[in-house]
């Protein structure tokens, strides 16, 4: 880390504009920190820019459900570097109070995440600290030429299909285990 | 746009060169988080819109299936979330329309005190979202300010500013103490301050009452077959108020006026959602004044609810009445019927189809939404319409995606 | 014609019941009451000159369009059940009528040219049980997306699905 790279990811980390991907619940607790009581433009995040060729976070806020996932990798793809995701709430975390056919389990099974914020939804206070954990995160291991993101080249999240679903899947469609091979777990 | 243009064989989107399809969403500030409408435009003219949903389906009335009444309740919270306790009220409305369970007089008052606040938040947020919408934020700012008192309201009752889960089936899960009543006095003598910042600045706004007056015009017949209710009902002139029409809860005892309004357009709508928070107001206050003492359980001495702590840890009846009432093979059984039950919550008549099938369960627990039936006439009301009318149109209906796409 | 006679307490009801018997001259409508709502079950085959009859006697709006899977229920004979809920705007008086579905026959005429809020409603029930709406403006799935092959609310799907929430590519931090 050097100077040039201290300074710009001070700068960087002290005007991180949001691109609130703002699904369900979690978009008015959203709204909520972003309006006069918890102002979260005191932190940096002046605008909302629901723009993402302008914007340097995405706040993921609410749950994924697979017709939006596509729309949700899209406009990841879409943000210039030096980009960071913030998963708002337990659903876009790992999939909520909603185990369901029709939900992702988080998101991060997909896509890159920076911090997690846990809360159905979180309070305005919970999120502001992930903006400041953040804040803490990039002043620590920033770099002027976002070169810390090259190097995470290995999917971070739950792999895609868990032991357990893939076993409750198939018992399901009537596919039978040999019981000496494999003791299933209850 | 005068109504005229709307009978006009010109709009007819497939006899028309020239036009172009703008996708309108799903990610889009205005929006209302995830809806998505493919709009066929004529330079600045919508001449077709076409909405597409599901981008927030999560399976909710599958779950339905799966919980139990008073687990589902937590479910049901996330909605219409942003009056989440509405919603609990009206499910656990139809579930003890289906047990067949009287509710006790402080019960009664206690949710009708919610459900008017509720309504009062829905309509700040959905007056201060759609002036956003239309470039105004201030008064987002004063809406949401006034919401937070509501917050502390519902934190204070049931400790969650949001998706409280407080009702039970036959009760609620906490009483609420004298502090709550006087939080509750003091936000109702409060609020004429912010509803006259609001109002002043937005209803004779020149900028505002020009881009909503005469715009997305429903008129009584479509509003009737095509199954609106609520506010948007109300401002086409259907004088419809499930408060008033089929008293539930503590609505018989209180006297308030059902709001509405002849034209049908925005303006109207907006109108008829500000007198409908000065009514919920004189609501709250008659309901504080009459508040009975007593229990808040149905049936102490039934299976109908989940008794008191402090009964359950201190006497073996009031242990064996909570086991009996949690474990799943003993609780309440549901008779085998089906009901549907629809409370006159702030978008609209939210109405519960209930199936149940001898056990505490529902077999089927459909929610019957009033943001879908609203959202599928948004196409007949946008033709004729500009582009930047979409906007105002989409946030005087009151869309929620949560509810629309369940 | 067959009305099944049952006691109701007010003479709205009875009068309904005459209307629609004069509409319906020749189809069996079974009435039920419980909780002080009416049900009335209609044999699948008269659906369409049924649904006119309720709008013909009053009923203007539909308030809900669902259905449900008896699969699991116990002790019927029927798979389907499509449940209309309807509504006389200015009397207020509420209906839900019925009609039972088997499979593979799981097509029936649509109320879209009775009361166009049926649209939508039908399209989800479609998207979630199945069955299908002849007659339909514009018949597709509405809440989940088009390439979507099972019907989810059937009682023989189960809730966390089959993978198809797993089934998509997974994007890398350093590639984004």
């Amino acid at each position: 880390m050097t100077q040039l790279d201290a300074a710009a990811s001070w700068a960087r980390a002290n005007s991180l504009w949001p691109m609130p991907f703002a699904t369900a619940c979690c978009g008015i607790e959203l709204m909520s920190t972003a309006a006069s009581k918890h102002d979260l433009s005191r932190f940096g995040s002046e605008v909302m820019r629901f723009s993402p060729r302008q914007c340097d976070l995405m706040i993921v806020a609410g749950r994924v459900v697979m017709k939006m996932l596509p729309v949700l990798q899209r406009i990841w793809l879409q943000m210039p570097e030096p980009k960071w995701c913030i998963s708002m709430g337990a659903c876009a975390c790992t999939g909520g109070v909603f185990d369901t056919y029709a939900v992702v389990q988080g998101i991060d099974r997909f896509m890159p995440v920076d911090v997690y914020v846990p809360g159905c939804p979180p309070r305005p206070e919970q999120l502001i600290r992930s903006i400041i954990d953040l804040q803490e995160k990039i002043q620590s291991g920033g770099t002027v030429n976002a070169r810390e993101f090259k190097l995470r080249i290995l999917p971070e999240g739950p792999t895609r299909f868990d032991e357990d679903e893939l076993i409750r899947i198939r018992e399901r469609n009537g596919f039978k285990l040999d019981d000496q091979k494999y003791n299933p777990v209850h | 746009m005068p109504l005229e243009l709307l009978e006009s064989p010109d709009l007819d989107a497939s006899k028309r060169e020239g036009l172009w399809t703008l996708n309108f969403g799903p990610q889009h500030p205005a929006t209302h988080t995830t809806l998505r409408l493919v709009l066929q435009l004529d330079g600045e003219m919508v001449v077709d819109a076409e909405p597409d949903i599901g981008f927030l389906h999560s399976g909710f009335e599958k779950l339905g299936e799966v919980l139990d009444f008073n687990q589902y309740v937590t479910i049901v919270d996330r909605m219409n979330y942003i009056s989440p306790l509405a919603n609990e009220i009206a499910w656990h409305h139809a579930v003890e329309k289906l047990l067949g369970i009287e509710l006790t007089p402080r019960c009664k008052y206690i949710r009708t005190i919610f459900a008017e606040l509720m309504r009062l938040h829905d309509h700040l947020l959905c007056l201060g979202a759609c002036v956003l919408d239309l470039g105004g934020a201030t008064a987002f700012m004063y809406a949401f300010n006034a919401r937070e008192a509501i917050y502390e309201i519902c934190e204070r009752a049931s400790g969650q500013r949001f998706h409280t889960s407080y009702t039970r089936v036959g009760g609620l899960l906490y009483d609420v103490t004298d502090d709550w009543v006087a939080m509750v006095k003091e936000f109702v003598r409060s609020f004429p301050k912010v509803y006259s910042d609001f109002s002043g600045l937005v209803m004779k706004n020149r900028i505002f009452v020009e881009r909503t007056r005469d715009v997305g015009v429903l008129s009584r017949e479509e509003a009737i077959a095509g199954g609106a209710t609520g506010p948007n009902a109300r401002a086409s002139g259907v004088v419809r108020d499930l408060r008033r029409d089929e008293p539930y809860l503590a609505y018989d005892d209180l006297d308030f006026d059902v709001c509405a309004s002849q034209g049908g357009d925005c303006y109207a709508r907006f109108q008829v959602r500000m007198m409908e928070m000065l009514e919920s107001i004189k609501i709250i206050q008659q309901a504080l004044e009459k508040l009975p003492n007593g229990p808040i359980f149905a049936g102490e001495t039934g299976k109908a609810g989940i008794p008191d702590k402090k009964e359950v840890y201190r006497s073996i009846e009031g242990l064996i009445h909570h086991f009996e009432s949690i474990m799943p093979n003993r609780q309440m059984a549901a008779p085998k019927e089906s009901i549907y039950a629809a409370t006159e919550s702030p978008n609209g008549e939210l109405g519960y189809y209930i199936v149940g099938d001898g056990t505490f369960r529902a077999y089927r627990a459909r929610t019957r939404p009033p943001s879908l039936l609203h959202f599928a006439l948004f196409s007949k009301l946008i033709r004729g319409c500009m582009l930047s009318d979409v906007v105002a149109v989409l946030g005087s209906i009151n869309i929620i995606a949560a509810e629309l796409d369940r | 014609m067959a009305n099944e006679t049952t006691e109701f307490k007010s003479t709205e009801v009875e009068a309904l019941k005459v209307r629609l018997a004069e509409l319906l001259p020749g189809v069996l409508l079974k009435w039920s009451e419980f909780r002080d709502q009416m049900r009335v079950v209609c044999p699948a085959a008269e659906l369409g000159s049924c649904l006119k009859a309720f709008k013909a006697a009053g009923f203007d709006q539909l308030t809900d369009l669902t259905a449900v899977d008896l699969l699991e229920y116990g002790n019927v004979n029927d798979r389907f059940e499509v449940v209309y809920c309807l509504l006389n705007i200015d009397t207020g008086l509420r209906l839900i009528a019925k009609i039972h579905l088997n499979e593979p026959d799981l097509t029936i005429p649509s109320a879209t040219s009775v009361w166009f809020g049926a649209d939508w409603l039908e399209r989800e029930v479609y998207d979630m049980y199945g069955i299908v709406f002849e007659g339909h403006p514009n018949f597709k799935r509405l809440l989940l997306p088009e390439a979507f092959q099972s019907f989810p609310l059937r009682k023989d799907y189960p809730v966390k699905g089959r993978g198809e929430r797993h089934n998509f590519p997974v994007i890398t931090r350093a590639e984004s």
